[in-house]
């Protein structure tokens, strides 16, 4: 018999699932049925029933699917395996503790209708995520029920709706106008939609902070319901001004609003409620380390005033007595923003990270990951534009200025970035910087790694003088190279068919 | 702090060279007056020994989720393979982020893709996007998207959906101009009212039934898709048992022209409400109005094949306040713990469990109805919950069960529909065994007299 190679590893070429698939292979056994079979019919008629059998459902091995995942897994670069400098994003480590406590049966196994007599323990652990987050934000009334930040925005923005109708009355309806500034999260205007507000943009300064000129006078034109602002601001900037900003907002007779995706920056140093803020979304994936499992799930607590308080979606998790109930009775409150109340395994791991770091700890990691960022802004800054020159907080921020006069744009610093071993930053976001490079390293990361990364980046900048070719062709190492999104887009193939290879070929 | 690699000293060392004196001057561009000056009045620091203690103290107070349940209603207790679990632990999974760059993300990109593929297998639909926060926000999208595709502003929606997922659409669509009606049920089939469809106009943009529906009877959805389509309505479908597709005609093939479900059953725990993975599906000319992430086939310059993001045009972060929803982060790790799931148990799988869950549930409708004093009061075909109704008040019969008999044996309906304070909805699954069920009936029996 003769072996033939195969030029690749087969971990490099794994197919579909659906080319794996053989007629006859099993992958799961059950119990027999234990009760007398009824006939099918006179169950559910057969008009009711499917006809097509399942139709290109796989039909694997157990063994297939795990080598199936296991060699997919090996093509993704994760947070274990090194530095993922999201700026905005915050890649901190997902602790192994984190993911056993959220696994242990008697939270696993509750029902979310389960008698709230039998459910005491999940409640008191919400109620308690909810004095920590009041204490950490100054904000004191908190839902934990959105599921993500998008959804804690529409939360919050809806909140504000709802006390600019009660507060106005017909009135409100001349205050339809959110204010959010050219570097806002694209979610913020997207949920400030599904409010009914309309959206006036803020500029920034050249300093990369919000123009206080143009915000009086937007304040001004008059029909401001409020603001929605990210601080430290998506350069990583901490908005200096906010008092200042909440005050104009409040005389303006609207609300502020703020995007915490950056606490990462503050937790133990400053609290948005001390600053002003009327209402705040947390990224319990972001903050406080739940995994982001190649995009989800998040959860996004909504943390307000104890005047907007009444505000806020039902059911509200309280305390009466030594027990813990759901309370439904909130005639003011927006209803309810999703089924049940919200990711409550991820409030499970949030709270292990809290009480892991203790109130010390947590502030170690935000000195850390802001020292880590002035670090990497420190070494870089003469290799590459740095757009702003404040002190940057938990992220920073450079462009491609230096590199386009060769041809390299921040994409192709973004793709060389992978042959060295390190997931790329954000890039092209904030929208006001052109090919911007947001680094966030966050304070999991130890020196040699941001080292390592420095080198990395200061090596790219040194192939752009003389090798330019080699770093807008990158990446160089990886199972394949610069996908065709443009022509993706032209034909879209969302679902593997039999016939997709021939389909997608002829787009 | 052990998360944090850089030792106290290394950290002076960078603080040193970037010319600071303390970490406090890291925080110079924060003024003092907003400045917390304290320590945090939380915890002290945990050790993994306290924190598992703690934790382990609140899940023991969780009684219920060690008792013999008969829950359903959204959120079901269904057998999830091993591996499930396993797998989705991988630090490749859980610990890397959206697949923005392709090349270092084609292991998320390829389940992605194959959870499309799965979905529109299931429902019999052309295109899924990869994911929602759960059923019940995947509903409330699917009421804006019907409206942006048939430019009009009236839902219909049977109360036979789940009653917290109207709540949710009634949230999401306050300060829009979308008008909800609801369309009522019979009270003999338990189904959806046909005399009450005269509600249906040209001004209807969608009609919204769920099948099985929250008393787990199932709907005619073939006639339904006819008469929604009659008026130029849209048929949306919400499932929140998504083993069902196991066994029941595919929504695609009824008609449907939106599906939304709840995928909890496909191997995740029911954690006391979530993380879950809400499903959505439609038809291919709509999926421009589609909300939420889409993966799909790209080549790179060699021909080789792989995935990426795709149709962005519609997500938030291109078209912002005109984006098609405002989602962002979605339900990624436990999509993909529903693809493991689906492909573990396969074509055979999944048609198993679906015919164990009806049998086993016909079986316990039997019996149950056989007690003296108990009827079924409706007739339409069930998967695998049912109404029953009891001979005194259900929640004191049931809180009785839980307490004298430590059996959780299904929810009052006067939580969410206060005309029969004697309803209660009884779920049988797989993981339910036939002495479960026996005992059930057993002390449903007792206990009642």
């Amino acid at each position: 018999m003769s072996i033939t190679k195969v030029t690749q590893h087969p971990t490099q070429n794994e197919e579909l699932i659906f080319d794996r698939s053989q007629t006859g292979r099993i992958g799961y056994r059950l119990p027999k049925l234990d009760v007398e079979e009824t006939n099918i019919d006179e169950i559910i008629p057969s008009e009711l029933r499917r006809q097509d059998d399942l139709d290109g459902v796989p039909e694997v091995s157990e063994v297939d699917v795990i080598r199936h995942f296991t060699r997919m897994s090996t093509w993704n670069f994760s947070i274990d395996l090194g530095m993922y400098p999201l700026g905005s994003c915050t890649m901190k480590y997902n602790s192994r503790l984190n993911e056993k406590v959220a696994r242990i049966p008697g939270f696993a196994n509750l029902h979310p209708l389960a008698p709230v007599a039998g459910a005491q323990g999940a409640l008191a652990l919400i109620y308690k995520l909810q004095e920590d987050l009041a204490e950490i934000t100054g904000l004191p009334g908190i839902s934990l029920q959105p599921a993500a930040g998008a959804q804690g925005e529409m939360t919050g923005v809806l909140i504000i709706r709802a006390f600019l109708d009660k507060r106005d009355g017909e009135k409100s309806r001349e205050r339809r106008v959110m204010l959010i500034p050219d570097s806002a999260h694209g979610t913020n205007p997207a949920s400030a939609a599904l409010a009914g507000f309309t959206v006036k943009t803020v500029n920034s300064t050249a300093a990369g902070l919000t123009d206080m000129e143009h915000l009086k006078k937007l304040c001004d034109e008059g029909g401001i319901a409020g603001l929605m602002l990210t601080n430290p601001n998506t350069v990583g900037i901490f908005e200096k001004n906010i008092k200042e900003i909440c005050d104009i907002i409040h005389q303006a007779g609207g609300l502020v609003y703020m995007d915490g995706a950056n606490m990462n920056a503050l937790v133990g140093v400053a609290r948005p409620g001390d600053m002003g803020v009327d209402v705040i979304h947390l990224n319990l994936h972001k903050t406080f380390s739940t995994p982001h499992g190649g995009g989800g799930p998040g959860c996004g607590p909504c943390c307000c005033t104890l005047e907007l308080e009444p505000f806020l979606p039902i059911p509200r998790i309280v305390k009466d007595g030594e027990n813990y109930k759901l309370d439904f009775n909130r005639p003011e409150s927006i209803g309810r923003v999703k089924a049940f109340y919200g990711n409550f395994g991820m409030m499970i791991r949030a709270l292990s990270y809290i009480q892991t770091h203790g109130a010390e700890g947590l502030k170690e990691a935000t000195e850390s990951a802001v020292l880590n960022a002035r670090y990497v802004g420190h070494h870089l800054v003469e290799d590459f534009d740095k757009p702003f020159d404040s002190d940057p907080m938990h992220e920073v921020i450079f462009s491609h200025k230096k590199q386009t006069r060769k041809g390299v744009h921040t994409l192709d610093i973004a793709k060389r970035l992978i042959d060295y071993g390190f997931h790329p930053p954000t890039i092209y976001f904030p929208l006001i910087v052109q090919g911007a490079m947001l680094i966030e390293p966050t304070e999991s990361v130890g020196r040699q790694d941001l080292d390592a990364f420095i080198d990395a980046m200061k090596a790219i900048a040194q192939e752009t003088v003389e090798n330019p070719d080699l770093v807008i062709n990158a990446p160089h190492s990886t199972r394949i190279g610069r996908l065709d999104e443009a022509a993706a887009a032209r034909k879209p193939v969302l679902r593997w068919q039999p016939d997709m290879e021939t389909l997608s070929k002829t787009a | 702090m052990r998360y944090i690699p850089n030792s106290p000293e290394e950290r002076a060392e960078m603080l040193e060279l970037l010319g600071l004196a303390s970490a406090d001057e890291l925080f110079r561009s924060i003024p003092a007056d907003i400045q917390l000056g304290r320590a945090l009045r939380i915890t002290e620091p945990l050790s993994e020994i306290e924190v598992i203690a703690e934790m382990e103290r609140l899940a023991a107070m969780n009684t219920a989720s060690r008792q013999p349940s008969f829950l359903g209603a959204g959120a079901y207790s269904h057998y999830s393979p091993t591996i499930v679990d396993h797998l989705i632990q991988r630090s490749e999974f859980f610990t890397s982020y959206t697949p923005y760059q392709p090349e270092v993300s084609q292991g998320t990109l390829q389940y992605i893709f194959e959870f499309q593929t799965l979905i529109c297998q299931l429902t019999g639909m052309d295109v899924a996007n990869a994911s929602m926060y759960d059923g019940s926000t995947a509903m409330a999208e699917a009421f804006l998207m019907a409206q942006r595709v048939t430019r009009k502003n009236k839902v219909l929606i049977a109360e036979t959906v789940h009653p917290e997922y109207s709540e949710v659409a009634k949230t999401y669509t306050q300060h829009g101009d979308l008008k909800i009606e609801t369309v009522h049920f019979d009270k003999e089939s338990g189904r959806i009212l046909s005399d009450d469809l005269s509600k249906l106009d040209d001004k209807t943009a969608a009609l919204v039934i769920q099948s099985p529906n929250f008393f787990g009877c199932i709907e005619d959805l073939e006639s339904l898709a006819n008469k929604a389509h009659e008026v130029g309505a849209l048929l949306i479908v919400v499932v929140t048992e998504a083993i069902s597709f196991g066994l029941l005609k595919s929504p695609g093939a009824c008609g449907a022209d939106i599906v939304v479900a709840e995928g909890q059953s496909f191997g995740i725990p029911l954690s006391y409400g979530g993380p879950y993975v809400g499903l959505f599906a439609t038809k291919e000319k709509y999926v421009r109005q589609m909300p939420g992430r889409l993966a799909g086939v790209a080549y790179d310059k060699n021909g080789n094949r792989g995935f990426v993001l795709t149709l962005a045009t519609r997500e938030q972060h291109i078209r912002r306040d005109k984006a098609t929803s405002n989602i962002c982060t979605n339900q990624g790790l436990i999509a993909l713990a529903a693809t493991i799931y689906m492909e573990t148990m396969g074509k055979k799988g999944l048609q198993e469990v679906a015919m164990q869950n009806a049998q086993k549930t016909a079986y316990a409708a039997k019996e149950i109805a056989k007690i003296e004093g108990f009827s079924l009061p409706f007739s339409a075909p069930r998967f695998n919950e049912f109404v029953v109704r009891a001979p005194k008040d259900a929640s004191e019969l049931l809180e009785k069960l839980r307490t004298e008999r430590a059996i959780i044996g299904g929810l009052a309906l006067s939580r969410y529909y206060a005309d029969n304070p004697n309803d209660f909805l009884v779920c049988v699954t797989e993981i339910n065994t036939r002495e479960q069920i026996d005992n059930l009936v057993k002390s449903l029996k007792e206990i009642s007299n």
